[in-house]
């Protein structure tokens, strides 16, 4: 099986390590990884700000970057979430607004082939055992856009819970959002930390070695507010966990 | 915080305050995941919860569709059964019209049930004008009028206080408002509760006047719908002489047999009650029982403005449960004030910039007023897609475009203040569409990296104030791809 990564441009240009992991998770899965070059952001920091018009040449970028595949796969629920919910939007409003089906027929294209990473793993390739070992204890916080928009369930626990040497802590007011919700942490800056603050006490109160979601973006809120707390817990990347072997801990 | 919502500072600021007063974060925090836990037990019993939102929703919908031919039918009801309806434009008319109709009776005192509508239009301060005082009857309510405050919660306006708040605000204020505190009160819920019953009792017995909102409409019979918790609402509808009910348009349904599914998502969605304690019906007037006149008076106030925008519109479906506000996370830090509106919380961001319009720098914030998590939206029982609501009204307040303003098509320009973000934006998204230059841009940043500063200006000071920056990495993903891989995957399209 050949999928394409969309590596997303935050993973791109901070989290390389994350898009990495992905790489060396699918093809010890036996599936061969492209990486469209021609690839960028999904456009949603302009889209959710409100600059819908600015996010159209993004939508048909991925089209065109992506339309040969038969899978398109990314370690992000919310750059999946956008994709899958908000490129039809952008389409059925460009139809509307009398500019043709150019985008909405992108739309149709992107959705049903675009997997977030853990929903690729149990419901396309059917595994919960992806052979990962990490000898620490995490903590899972489910982030809204996968927990909402995609649904991703259990999903992510399942594959956790196969992780040799992994000890999940439970935590509380997983469900509660961060904080983050991208430029909402600089428009509403003080109310944005003080949900970031309450996440990372809850955090703090599992004991665990390392905090653990399926979008980076998340984790750099979480992570940045920890890090000014001084706290060793570490923010990682499902796919970081997944990656890791007996032979090579990352 | 005084009794009036003109001039609030836009939504981060206040928020910002209210993020910083400990107090209130541990009253909010509290209630809200108690009334939040116990709903999600409400909602959990009943099976077919997703087919009665499905079903509210789609009321709601047909009924809005409909709006002017189940307005005409509830008004002929209404003057069929004995009473007199009046059709208000906006906030200053529906004053107007009440301040007349209760001058016309001659009294200077009237009681009321709790009534989102009359806080909507400044009811009491207009009345307060007109030498005419509005007692407050809901034990909320009355805490927060006795506080010269203003209500922060659509289902418990003084959430925002605790119990040795409310015992001080009762042994301070009853006095100068009729009977006073008993002497030694305690906060204890029962002697509060006592208080206020006393307090009130007084001016249920006197009052000759009520006021009222209303939870629902039914078109066909004319018949009004208040569903509440204290019996208080009860005495306001049944025991004055004249009953004057304030009710936005969009609160019609056509049948009574719609109420079958409201009166069960309303309460358990609301106070997570199976049925609410109290629910009362009026139809007109009948002879020897309850008000010797009633009058209807029928709210637009931007309403029929919000029923034009085809994704904003939804809004109008909200039966003013509070479910949003309790799960909402901003809310729960920032408090109901911060939204400057009687309708705080998620269901408040979207609807007071379309009954205002968003040209105001409040309005223009609220639509920002959240994370887009999404919980608002997962529990709201008639399913009011708030997110994209929210996404929607933030595309009106940076680009404009076209709105309906009393009833006329007009186009918007785009909001002033964002002009640095529009151009950030659209230089992000250029970027981002020309890989070429986002190459070069990441590799100059991993070049500079010991450079970076680790406090931002600007904008991004907010960031920095309180979280690490990310370190750049050395190598980005596709650097590091094309080094180890070599072949870049061009040919897939894409590159221009």
């Amino acid at each position: 099986m050949r999928v394409a990564l969309f590596v997303t441009c935050i993973n791109d240009l901070l989290h390389p390590r994350t898009g990495q992991a992905v790489v060396a998770l699918l093809e010890r899965l036996g599936v061969e990884v492209d990486f469209p070059d021609g690839q960028s952001c999904c456009g949603q920091p302009q889209f959710n700000t409100g600059y819908r018009h600015a996010t159209e040449p993004l939508v048909r970028r991925f089209d065109h970057a992506f339309r040969d595949y038969e899978y398109v796969v990314t370690p992000s629920g919310s750059c999946a979430a956008m994709v899958r919910d908000n490129y039809p939007r952008i389409g059925a409003k460009a139809a509307a607004e009398g500019r043709g089906r150019e985008l909405a027929d992108a739309a149709a294209l992107a959705v049903p082939k675009t997997y977030e990473l853990t929903e690729f793993l149990v419901d396309v390739l059917k595994v919960t055992d992806v052979g990962a070992y990490y000898p620490h204890t995490v903590t899972y916080h489910p982030t809204c856009h996968g927990l909402r928009m995609l649904g991703l369930g259990d999903r992510p626990r399942r594959l956790l819970e196969q992780v040799k040497g992994l000890e999940l802590r439970e935590l509380p007011g997983a469900e509660e959002c961060c904080g983050f919700g991208g430029t909402f942490a600089v428009k509403n800056a003080a109310v944005s930390a003080a949900m970031g603050a309450d996440k990372v006490r809850n955090v703090l109160g599992t004991g665990a070695e390392a905090v653990c979601t399926v979008d980076n973006s998340c984790l750099l809120h979480i992570g940045g507010t920890l890090a000014r707390q001084g706290s060793p817990v570490r923010p990682v990347h499902i796919a970081e966990i997944l990656a890791s072997t007996e032979g090579g801990v990352r | 915080m005084s009794g009036t919502y003109l001039g609030m500072p836009d939504f981060p600021r206040a928020a910002a305050a209210a993020t910083r007063d400990t107090r209130l974060r541990a009253n909010l925090t509290h209630a809200t995941h108690t009334i939040r836990d116990k709903r999600a037990k409400a909602v959990a019993e009943l099976d077919d919860w997703a087919q009665l939102r499905a079903a509210g929703a789609a009321v709601k919908d047909r009924t809005l569709r409909h709006l002017d031919h189940y307005l005409e039918q509830l008004e002929a009801a209404v003057v069929a059964a004995g009473g007199q309806v009046h059709w208000a434009v906006d906030a200053d008319e529906a004053n107007r019209i009440v301040t007349r109709l209760v001058r016309e009776t001659g009294e200077r005192e009237v009681v009321k049930v709790k009534s989102m509508a009359t806080q909507e239009i400044g009811l009491n301060e207009a009345l307060a004008e007109a030498g005419i005082r509005a007692y407050e009857t809901d034990l909320a309510e009355l805490i927060v009028q006795l506080g010269d405050d203003l209500p922060s919660h659509l289902l418990v306006p003084a959430i925002h206080r605790n119990r040795s708040e409310i015992r001080d605000i009762f042994r301070r204020e009853m006095g100068s408002w009729g009977r006073p505190a008993p002497e030694g009160l305690s906060d204890s819920p029962a002697e509060l509760a006592e208080a206020a019953r006393l307090h009130l009792r007084e001016k249920f017995l006197s009052a000759k006047v009520g006021i009222s909102g209303a939870n629902f409409m039914v078109a066909e019979t004319g018949t009004l719908v208040v569903v509440e918790s204290e019996g208080n609402g009860r005495m306001c509808l049944t025991l004055p002489e004249t009953l004057i009910s304030v009710v936005g348009i969009e609160k019609v349904v056509p049948r009574w047999q719609d109420l079958e599914v409201f009166l069960q998502l309303l309460p358990r969605s609301s106070t997570a009650e199976r049925m609410n304690p109290y629910t009362s019906t009026w139809t007109g007037t009948t002879d020897g029982d309850g008000p010797r006149t009633f009058h209807l008076v029928l709210l637009d106030n931007g309403r029929t403005d919000t029923l034009a925008d085809t994704v904003g519109r939804q809004a109008l479906r909200c039966i003013r449960c509070s479910a949003c506000l309790n799960v909402c996370p901003v809310y729960e830090r920032a408090g109901g004030h911060a939204y400057g509106s009687p309708y705080p919380g998620p269901i408040g961001a979207i609807l007071t910039p379309q009954l205002r319009g968003i040209e105001g720098a409040l309005e223009a914030s609220l639509p920002y007023a959240s994370s887009l998590c999404g919980a608002c939206y997962e529990v709201c029982p008639v399913a009011i897609d708030i997110p994209e609501v929210l996404l929607h009204l933030r595309e009106r307040v940076v680009e404009g475009g076209p709105v309906t303003r009393r009833g006329a098509r007009t186009v918007l320009q785009p909001a002033k203040g964002h002009a640095a973000e529009r151009a950030a934006m659209r230089a992000a998204a250029w970027a981002f569409d020309h890989p070429g230059v986002l190459r070069a841009g990441a590799r100059l940043a991993a070049r500079t990296r010991r450079l970076h500063p680790r406090r931002l200006p600007g904008p991004g000071r907010a960031w920095s104030a309180t979280r690490e920056l990310p370190a750049v990495p050395a190598e980005s993903f596709r650097d590091w791809w094309q080094r180890t891989r070599g072949t870049s995957s061009e040919r897939q399209g894409g590159a221009k």
